[in-house]
């Protein structure tokens, strides 16, 4: 883990604008998010979260604007981040066990032939410190959504990058799992920045320090001034029914009036 | 035993060659067979293999009509349609927008009418049955070798690049993001999927080599811990069912290619009937 003192910036975005088909998704993205920081990207459906993220991984290219994370630009820094996707879209009866999964973080690494052990020990490490070691050998299609989502995060921790992101992690987990996951990215978040992307407004204001906004503009908040007048000033003044309890739908809230 | 006699027998080499093809190629099509069947791209496998006809008709009519290119016959020419077809397929699938299984189709189609204008035009008569459904006594000690190059080529590649295939086709958007320039392996892997499918057209034909393919890495996959295992596995059914079908077509003097999927098949339907019964009752 390289040390990046905390006044760098991890992700830097000017004047950013991308469209799709001629709808602008996002316009006029001007952002700075810093080193160590714990961030969650939240917004309606089609507000642009996805694309925001994707641009950030470099898999799409800004029409106008930059953007630099960790010092590079976004094809460059990629390899230093680690990208959770969300488990649901994979292939349940995919043949490929825990271990493979993991070490694919090391994908980089090799160009053919097998891994190098240094590969295998970070993977075994990542598993190690997710609390998975004992199920390396199973197959990922076996285990269940809970643990497949701790095997992509070890996936992660694997890369050994400074930048953890997270898409839609609390989608169709439970409770339990949930709460799990929130005590571990607070331990990583000791030495990583994270990034997570949630349409669940409820729970963000409780784990971290900086609340990104994303409908079309784009507005960086540190928690605590996450209200409910924000709140309507990001998905427009027609909202009948916001709650802000933790343990409401696992849909989340935005589907009410919102969207 | 009287399957084994003839394979002694010296006066006919076709059968030998036929079976020596079958567990050959039967390596390339558990490794191959596993990533198509594990990635879910048994319909691009097909319309690789029908767009083969194309590329064997205009070799048969390089040959018989153009006299002199006696270099470019059936087999090379079924080799460079294949790889054609995998290289534009691939494409139409990694960039069309929608209705790529349209374009798919359509291409399977064109390749399949072009072979067989090609062999209408051919004079003397060619039976295009042989090529779409398999005739052992078309191979010869020739095709051998090209079986056992083309087998030596895809087994090499697909196994040396083994992690690059699993994560491709595990989770392409991740592979990208680890720096894998996933659309050349996605393409690669298409080519291996059309060399393998041209190892066993002279021993089941056109339209059942996406049967033998998929089959056994499907029987596989119920037993099967993780993709390495399935390709092993894949590679003995594969062995079992060309071995056990060339035997049984031998004795009851029925055609080969038939003889062996009918055989893949009921092991499949069997062993996911079993498979299910046992979800069932647990």
């Amino acid at each position: 883990m390289t040390a990046t003192g905390a006044q760098t910036p991890a992700i830097r975005i000017s004047n950013l604008a991308f469209a799709y088909n001629g709808t602008p998704i996002l316009e006029d993205v001007t952002l700075e998010i810093m080193a160590r920081d714990s961030l969650c990207i939240v917004g309606p459906n089609g507000g642009g979260k996805t694309t925001l993220l994707k641009l950030i991984l470099g898999l799409l290219k800004p029409d106008q604007g930059e953007i630099e994370v960790l010092g590079q630009a976004p094809e460059k820094s990629r390899l230093r981040i680690g990208y959770v996707p969300q488990y649901a879209r994979y292939d349940p009866q995919f043949p490929v066990t825990v271990f493979e999964v993991v070490l694919m973080g090391r994908l980089d690494r090799i160009f053919c032939g097998t891994y190098a052990r240094a590969d295998r020990q970070a993977a075994e490490s990542a598993l190690a410190e997710m609390g998975l070691t004992d199920l390396a050998g199973r197959l990922f299609a076996e285990i269940s959504g809970g643990q497949r989502q701790r095997v992509l995060i070890a996936r992660a921790l694997a890369a050994e990058g400074e930048l953890l992101i997270l898409d839609e992690p609390t989608a169709n987990i439970d409770a339990a799992s949930e709460e799990h996951l929130f005590e571990l990215l607070a331990k990583l978040n000791e030495r990583l920045t994270v990034m997570l992307v949630t349409h669940d407004v409820g729970f963000a204001s409780k784990f971290f320090k900086s609340i990104i906004c994303v409908n079309r503009q784009v507005v960086l908040h540190p928690t605590s001034e996450l209200t409910g007048e924000l709140i309507r000033n990001m998905y427009g003044g027609d909202i009948r029914m916001i709650r802000h309890d933790h343990r409401c739908s696992p849909e989340g809230h935005c589907d009410h009036g919102i969207s | 035993m009287e399957f084994l006699e003839a394979l002694a027998n010296p006066a006919i080499p076709f059968l030998r060659y036929a079976l020596a093809v079958g567990i050959l190629a039967s390596l390339a099509f558990g490794i191959i067979g596993t990533y198509v069947v594990a990635r879910r791209i048994t319909y691009i496998a097909g319309a690789i293999a029908h767009c083969v006809l194309g590329g064997i008709g205009a070799g048969l009519y390089c040959q018989h009509k153009l006299g002199g290119i006696t270099w470019f016959g059936p087999l090379s020419g079924a080799i460079v349609a294949a790889l054609l077809a995998a290289i534009i397929i691939g494409l139409v699938s990694l960039h069309a927008s929608q209705r790529e299984d349209t374009a798919i189709g359509a291409l399977w189609a064109i390749g399949m009418a072009i072979g067989l204008l090609f062999i209408a035009k051919t004079p003397g008569y060619i039976e295009p049955m042989s090529y779409l459904f398999g005739n052992i006594l078309l191979i010869s000690e020739f095709d051998l070798w090209m079986v056992l190059a083309l087998d030596g080529l895809v087994v090499v590649i697909a196994t040396l690049f083994y992690h690059k295939f699993l994560a491709v086709c595990f989770d392409e958007e991740y592979a990208r993001l680890r720096g894998v320039r996933t659309d050349l392996y996605y393409l690669l892997l298409l080519c291996l999927t059309a060399l393998t499918v041209v190892l066993l057209v002279r021993v089941v034909g056109i339209v059942m080599v996406i049967a033998l393919l998929t089959l056994p890495a499907a029987v596989a996959s119920n037993f099967a811990k993780g993709l390495w295992q399935m390709m092993v596995l894949a590679t003995l059914f594969c062995i079992a069912f060309i071995g056990s079908g060339l035997a049984l077509s031998y004795s009851f003097d029925l055609p080969s290619g038939p003889t062996i999927i009918v055989i893949a098949g009921l092991v499949y339907l069997l062993a996911t009937g079993l498979r299910q019964l046992r979800t069932r009752k647990n």
